[in-house]
């Protein structure tokens, strides 16, 4: 057991890797998810397919190939990311800034992975806003920018929650692949680190590695919860 | 439900160990004729022997040593070595399993008895002593680092104290660790890979500045690739390959250690680096001293 | 899509007009986008030179065969992964779910009739095997699976208990996947209108014959979608045994790599695969949802609206990991 106190500065430091990187994945994540989900519910046909296209492929595929192409698909199109390099942000998140560029593919990755199903949530939130709303909207002459804005999304936000926070707790899950693609020292590589090269016992770590991920899961999990069940009553 | 599948594993794991320990403890048996196909009973030789079939954990993406191409075989001078040992046991070629064993694995697959035994680019170590026990070495390597053709600025280890220059390596791997002492900031400057190829193609494309691990396996990669990579400066350490076995398992060490020595001499050893890892232009040296302890 | 025409009228000729504009200026941005930043650098580094693609798509060459074997050989072990992991998980999810309802409806029963120790050993117990279940739900819902299999194929060696790599990703995958069943069960149960466990209590069923014949057929029906898109979460996971030296089509194609140092070309061909089995088994979950929906609303519901969001958000949940 001693392993988890004197390597305690490892472990906190390969959680706060996790959680840089889960912040990060989700804040991009969240975007990206929206302009995906517009174009799936726009009225020009081209984008409408790119949206469907990109759900589909990014969805049915493990996280591993998409991984595997953000870390030697990126280079091989001459990209080293740097366009993750934004001024500020790699002052506060230290290794978006480092000439080591596994950290923002990893990033890149998540980001594209999460993004189809954060797609799917906002979709399924649309969907739960009763038609008659988008109709009356168009009635009273409404665009579909504004009918967008003014009636559906503030609505189907609320329905949008309890499965985005989902999609979130899956992707902070899913971020234990980091490390096997060149980012050292998150949770998961600390894992594999202290148990196969320094030689500890394998218990002690699995506990420490454990409660780092569930303390980023559990209480999210709880949360979501609570508000499914308040949602539940209010409805 | 979950409470009752845990019980009926421990119940099982219990009942594994005591079977182990049974196992291990009539290991008494000596006079291990190498050359014949009887041994002494309660030998691990004749257990082999007589179920005719063997486990031996060997790395699956290592060219040159151990690499198991589109034939679904794994190919190389590991493999080779292993397939002497296995002739001396009596077994015969095809009745081996390959159980792939990548770096960070091999004292785990030997402890709880996944294999019989580990030839895997395995270098020799007091830390890796403390769990298995080796036979050999067989061979001797060095660590050295790979750059790309028209770098001059790496020149040996210390290159990467300043901080700037990245390195990758294998997680689990004695270069991993030995690179370590040189680099600055681990953070930034190392990257781990599962396998080498994955850390060629990072320095191919330009996301690190080297790879590091022992010359043969650079060696391989410099074979396939000439226009793109070289050495940069000499062997910085001393990788004696051995084969792993189980730690109190003196007898098959000695007898693996007798099947190399007569390897050495008889050119079977020598025959197996030429068909294999010595199509890379690497020396193959005069043969290493077998270290029985 | 009948929620597309909802956020607008259907075209007039000035929309038709401004759409086909649009939709023609789209493409031809995607196209000189695809062309400039994916095309031309691929070309540039010589990615699709058939040196490289040749023994993947070229009938011809001399490593076609050899290499669609090993690929084959790749699926069928994902395959048969899968496969185990989604009837072990489906079993062992099932009966947790079971499980986890008796405990709950135990722990809220007082024991009355008992003699008053008695009556607080068995509340004490009952709350203390709910509270055990729920903690083992949870932690192995919020644990990533590759950490799961991780924990699995170091953790057994630990304790003696060896396997082949294959049974080492199908505990990993069963022991996460079986919760999220469990879950995705238990709350199909819980959803169902109070009315079928009091009608089944009302003609003298016991509680676990409530749930075994009148709740779980039930939930299974409702929750089938969201079982189907666990499916293709197995699937995708079983990649995860490239981790633990598993052959899976993943870890095939590394090797082939490791020969033919081809590793886009291979990692393309084997996400398309994926992406092919694993669109017709979400395909087939659509078809499923869809047909349940048709039979429910002839049977009256005016619940389907709303169990129809919960379906899809169950889905949308399930679907990610």
């Amino acid at each position: 057991m001693s392993v988890l106190i004197d390597k305690f500065d490892v472990f906190a430091g390969g959680f706060w890797l996790t959680l840089q990187i889960c912040v990060l994945a989700a804040i991009g994540a969240l975007i990206l998810g929206a302009v995906v989900a517009v174009l799936r519910i726009s009225p020009v046909p081209p984008l409408r397919a790119l949206g469907t296209g990109y759900v589909n492929v990014f969805r049915n595929m493990p996280l591993t190939v998409v991984m595997f192409f953000a870390a030697f698909g990126l280079p091989a199109l001459g990209s080293n990311a740097d366009f993750l390099r934004i001024p500020g942000l790699d002052a506060i998140f230290t290794r978006l800034g480092t000439d080591l560029p596994y950290f923002r593919f990893a990033l890149v990755a998540l980001v594209l992975y999460t993004a189809a199903f954060v797609c799917e949530a906002l979709r399924s939130g649309v969907n739960a806003v009763p038609a008659g709303q988008a109709e009356a909207a168009r009635s009273l002459g409404l665009t579909f920018g504004q009918n967008l804005r003014y009636v559906v999304l503030p609505q189907s936000w609320k329905a949008s929650v309890v499965p985005l926070g989902s999609v979130i707790i899956a992707m902070i899950k899913n971020s234990a692949l980091i490390g096997f693609f060149g980012v050292v020292g998150d949770l998961s590589a600390t894992a594999d680190q202290l148990t196969s090269a320094e030689g500890y016992a394998f218990v002690p770590v699995a506990i420490g590695i454990s409660i780092g991920y569930l303390i980023m899961t559990v209480p999210l999990g709880a949360l979501l919860d609570r508000i499914e069940k308040r949602q539940a009553v209010a409805r | 439900m979950r409470m009752k599948r845990v019980a009926a594993l421990a119940a099982a794991a219990t009942l594994a160990l005591g079977m182990a320990a049974c196992g291990g403890d009539d290991d008494g048996g000596e006079g291990t004729g190498a050359g014949s196909k009887s041994f002494a009973a309660g030998t691990t030789m004749e257990r082999l022997n007589k179920a005719q079939s063997i486990k031996i954990g060997t790395k699956f993406d290592q060219p040159g040593f151990g690499l198991k191409g589109l034939s679904g075989k794994p190919e190389g001078f590991d493999v080779e070595v292993a397939k002497i040992i296995v002739k001396e046991l009596g077994i015969p070629e095809d009745k081996i399993e390959w159980v792939e064993a990548p770096s960070k694995v091999r004292e785990d697959v030997i402890v709880n008895g996944t294999v019989d035994l580990v030839a895997a680019t395995y270098t020799i170590n007091d830390k890796r002593k403390e769990r298995i026990a080796f036979a050999g070495p067989y061979y001797e390597a060095g660590q050295n680092i790979l750059v790309k053709k028209d770098d001059t600025t790496i020149t040996g280890p210390d290159s990467f104290k300043d901080g700037t220059k990245k390195v990758c390596s294998v997680t689990g791997s004695t270069p991993a660790e030995e690179i370590k002492k040189y680099v600055k900031d681990v953070a930034t400057q190392l990257v781990l890979f599962d396998t080498y190829d994955k850390c060629k193609d990072a320095l191919k494309g330009g996301q690190v500045d080297a790879v590091t691990t022992d010359n043969v396996i650079l060696l391989g990669y410099i074979a396939k690739d000439e226009a793109s990579f070289k050495l940069a400066g000499d062997n910085f350490t001393k990788e004696p390959y051995g084969i792993g076995v189980k730690k109190e398992d003196t007898e098959f060490r000695n007898f693996i250690n007798d099947t190399l020595e007569k390897a050495f001499a008889d050119g079977s050893w020598k025959k197996a680096w030429d068909d294999t890892a010595g199509k890379f232009g690497a020396e193959l040296g005069s043969a290493p001293t077998v270290n029985r302890y | 899509m009948s929620q597309q025409t909802v956020l607008y009228d259907v075209p007039g000729p000035r929309q038709r007009r401004i759409t086909l504009v649009s939709s023609v200026v789209a493409t031809a941005l995607l196209l000189v986008g695809a062309y400039f930043l994916v095309y031309r650098p691929l070309d540039e580094k010589g990615q699709f030179s058939m040196e490289l693609w040749g023994p993947l798509v070229d009938p011809g060459n001399e490593n076609f065969p050899l290499v669609w074997e090993r690929i084959g050989l790749g699926f069928k072990n994902t395959l048969i992964a899968a496969a185990l992991a989604i009837v072990s998980s489906l079993i062992v999810g099932t009966l947790l779910a079971m499980l986890r309802i008796q405990l709950k409806s135990l722990a809220r029963r007082r024991f009355t009739g008992l003699a008053t120790p008695v009556s607080y050993l068995l509340r004490g117990l009952s709350m203390l095997l709910s509270g055990v279940t729920r903690v083992c739900v949870e932690v192995f819902r919020g644990l990533p699976v590759v950490i799961t299999i991780f924990f699995v194929a170091r953790g057994f060696p630990e304790f003696g208990v060896t396997f082949d790599t294959l049974w080492y990703l199908v505990i990993g995958l069963t022991i996460y996947n079986s919760v999220v069943i469990a879950e995705i069960l238990r709350s199909g149960m819980e959803g169902l209108p109070g009315g079928q466990a009091e009608a089944a209590a009302a003609i003298g069923l016991a509680p676990w014959q409530t749930t075994r014949m009148i709740l779980l057929p039930q939930a299974f029906r409702i929750m089938l979608p969201a079982l189907i898109s666990q499916l293709v979460v197995v699937l995708k996971d079983t990649s995860l045994g490239f981790i633990i030296s598993y052959e899976e089509a993943l870890n095939i194609g590394k090797q082939i790599i490791g020969s033919l140092g081809n590793p886009i070309q291979v990692y393309i061909v084997i996400g398309v695969i994926f992406i092919v089995v694993n669109y017709s088994l979400s395909k087939l979950a659509q078809y499923v949802q869809h047909r349940l929906a048709r039979g429910r609303k002839s049977a009256g519901g005016t619940r389907t609206g709303a169990a129809g969001t919960e379906l899809e958000t169950e889905a949308v949940a399930g679907t990610t990991t």
